[in-house]
């Protein structure tokens, strides 16, 4: 399965072969969980607040689909 | 020293320093300039006649010893832009400033008889009317400068743009930064018109010499203090070096629209393919590449969020200050626009005119709609504000806001509900932001009631986006404590940290506690502030609205929003939840 990978304000420092946006299309195993993926790409998990999975809110355990558009995203807020 | 009201009449060109009545002295900012506004100003009264006010107030603990990130001033009175009751508030340096005097709260009323404009001067001496003359029809920046020249000590300047001069719908007030700039603005609903009105073109506040500041149970507030700023400085959002003091609220351009909430294009779709390129990353990526500008930027004396930046061009010279996430999506996304120096330009001019940028962005966007220029042109975006500056009639027409441009363009699409534009989240998409934006006294406004913490970015728990089950509750809360927070004196970030840190929640209200010497701890907060919305909606009603006022627009129950592809689905009578309890004996 391939999926694409996004992350944003300081988790950039993880990926930062990506530009601001860019996604990193990953390879996954079936039954691969959100959380594993993060571990496999060296994002600590106290660093990240939440999980958006194809737009909405998926959490650490959640399996991951083929194709889903995956996004790791700390502490943020404002407006 | 008791605090006291400041009441300047315009008409007799007076002012008289007034003992604060027993009804107003349990109330700060915005509590005291809507308690004021409730008790003083007629609810069918025009906002730009002889009988609206403008009041201004510091919060609770404004000014008070190292109170963290608290240096908000509130401008309040009945609204040109949505005909209702109005609190705006703003940082810079007024909060601080007025606190130190002893002003609990400035009641501007009156009319100058001869149509003369006047430059307001307050000092621990007195207050004098000088002539405004030469500060007609100059922009914020040039008026800041000037009168940092005039006045030593480095005063705070309260003013308004050509905008306001011109008692335009969506003039805002500015207020000067730490380094005199004019980006601080309390932007919203048009209170620049009505300083206009009152036939002031500036307020200087000079608190030189003067430090009235009182604390009742100061060990109470030392401690409550300290449990807010290590809240403030432990949580990821805030602390040195988070998401906020890194990359400002722009931060969220790229999250709401992963979220597919980021209104696009006059609100016709939830994602923009040039978020990334007007995000808060790219504004820190600009400054470290060009120079010149910087995040981190500190807009009041005493922040420890410091979520404000200075964005540069390419030569590193400064453009505006600041780009914040509302600023960025809509002058940019909103507007089709993806090019971050255009909205920094656009911002300039706004702060430089005084004007909202959410209103104007979005005002942008419904001429595009209504095709007078493209989505994307940027170059004619830009312009369209030198039409305002010169008071065009199509300058007149855009600085009325989206409604009035709207019909002067034949729009049926209208972001707005009572008479003011949406900010930067879809409520189709995120459901409660919708009942906020429905219900709040204030006409659509985010920052009244911002349940995007738990909806997006799970501060203050996590709840689904899309549904509206629970979210009349989850916006009453929301907006009756943003009521009280709005009354500290406190910037209203300092909510996400204590969302999460009930320690910072109690502290918040041990320092209100320690200033003032009422009895209240972190279960009043949301009593007091439902006290404080009850005085608003009820203003509302004398004024004439009732529920069917607190809509959403139609073309958002009919039209499908990508890419949830959802409509707002939710009923009237949900709605009417959130303020059933001002009628039904609830609370």
């Amino acid at each position: 399965m391939r999926v694409e990978v996004r992350v944003f304000a300081t988790l950039r420092r993880y990926l930062p072969e990506l530009g601001i946006g860019e996604a990193k299309i990953v390879a996954v195993d079936p039954g691969t969980t959100l959380d594993q993926l993060r571990e496999s790409l060296g994002i600590p998990k106290t660093e990240v607040k939440i999980i958006m999975r194809n737009h909405l809110h998926a959490d650490f355990d959640d399996l991951i689909n083929d194709g889903d558009r995956i996004t790791y995203i700390p502490a943020v807020a404002g407006g | 020293m008791a605090r006291k009201i400041l009441r300047i009449n315009m008409t007799e060109l007076k002012a008289t320093y007034e003992e604060m009545p027993e009804k107003w002295a349990r109330w700060g900012g915005r509590g005291m300039t809507s308690a004021i506004t409730f008790d003083e100003v007629d609810p069918t009264c025009h906002p730009l006649g002889p009988n609206n006010k403008l009041v201004i107030a510091p919060g609770w603990v404004s000014g008070s010893p190292a109170a963290p990130s608290s240096g908000r001033t509130s401008f309040g009175g009945k609204s040109p832009l949505t005909g209702t009751i109005k609190e705006a508030n703003s940082g810079g340096l007024s909060s601080q400033k007025l606190a130190k005097m002893g002003i609990g709260a400035i009641i501007l009323e009156g009319t100058p008889k001869n149509g003369d404009w006047h430059m307001i001067y307050i000092n621990k001496d007195g207050v004098d009317f000088l002539p405004a003359n030469d500060l007609m029809g100059k922009g914020m920046h040039e008026v800041d400068k000037i009168l940092w020249e005039r006045f030593p000590n480095k005063p705070a300047v309260i003013g308004i743009g050509q905008a306001g001069e011109m008692k335009l719908s969506n003039a805002g007030i500015s207020v000067n930064d730490p380094e005199n700039n004019p980006g601080r603005y309390a932007g919203r609903g048009g209170m620049g018109a009505v300083l206009g009105a009152r036939g002031v073109k500036a307020i200087v506040v000079d608190d030189k010499g003067v430090n009235a500041i009182e604390i009742v149970d100061e060990e109470l507030f030392k401690a409550g203090r300290r449990k807010l700023t290590d809240s403030i400085q432990a949580h990821d959002l805030t602390k040195r070096d988070g998401a906020l003091n890194s990359y400002g609220t722009d931060v969220l351009m790229n999250i709401i629209n992963e979220a597919g909430g980021l209104p696009t294009r006059n609100f016709s779709a939830g994602q923009f393919e040039g978020a990334a390129k007007i995000s808060g990353e790219m504004i820190a990526e600009m400054v470290e590449k060009r120079g010149g500008g910087m995040t981190g930027h500190a807009c009041h004396p005493g922040c420890i969020i410091q979520c404000s930046n200075i964005y540069p061009d390419e030569d590193g010279s400064i453009i505006a200050s600041p780009i914040e996430y509302e600023t960025a999506f809509a002058l940019g996304a909103n507007c089709g626009i993806d090019d971050l120096d255009y909205v920094a330009k656009m911002t300039y001019e706004c702060n430089d005119i005084g004007l909202d940028t959410i209103e104007s962005g979005n005002t942008v966007a419904i001429a595009m709609e209504g095709g007078l220029l493209e989505f994307g042109d940027k170059v004619g975006a830009l312009k369209l504000f030198d039409e305002v500056r010169q008071g065009t009639p199509m300058g007149r027409i855009f600085g009325q806001g989206v409604e009035a441009t709207a019909k002067a363009f034949g729009v049926h699409r209208v972001p707005t509900v009572k008479g003011q534009s949406m900010p930067a989240y879809e409520p189709r998409a995120i459901k409660g932001i919708g009942f906020t934006y429905a219900t709040s006294t204030m006409g659509a406004d985010h920052t009244s009631g911002y349940t995007i913490a738990p909806e997006i970015a799970g501060v203050g728990g996590k709840v689904d986006q899309l549904t509206d089950k629970g979210k009349a509750d989850l916006s009453l809360t929301f907006q009756a404590a943003t009521a009280f927070i709005d009354s500290t004196g406190y910037c209203l970030f300092i909510a996400f940290p204590i969302l999460d840190i009930p320690e910072g929640w109690a502290g918040m209200a041990e320092t209100v506690a320690g200033v003032t010497g009422m009895k209240i701890t972190g279960e009043d907060v949301i009593p007091l502030g439902k006290e404080i919305l009850k005085m608003e909606r009820l203003f509302n009603e004398r004024a004439g609205f009732n529920e069917q006022d607190d809509r959403l627009p139609e073309f958002m129950r009919y039209e499908v929003l990508p890419p949830h592809n959802v409509v707002w689905d939710t009923s009237d009578e949900e709605l009417d939840k959130v303020y059933a309890w001002v009628h039904d004996g609830s609370n």
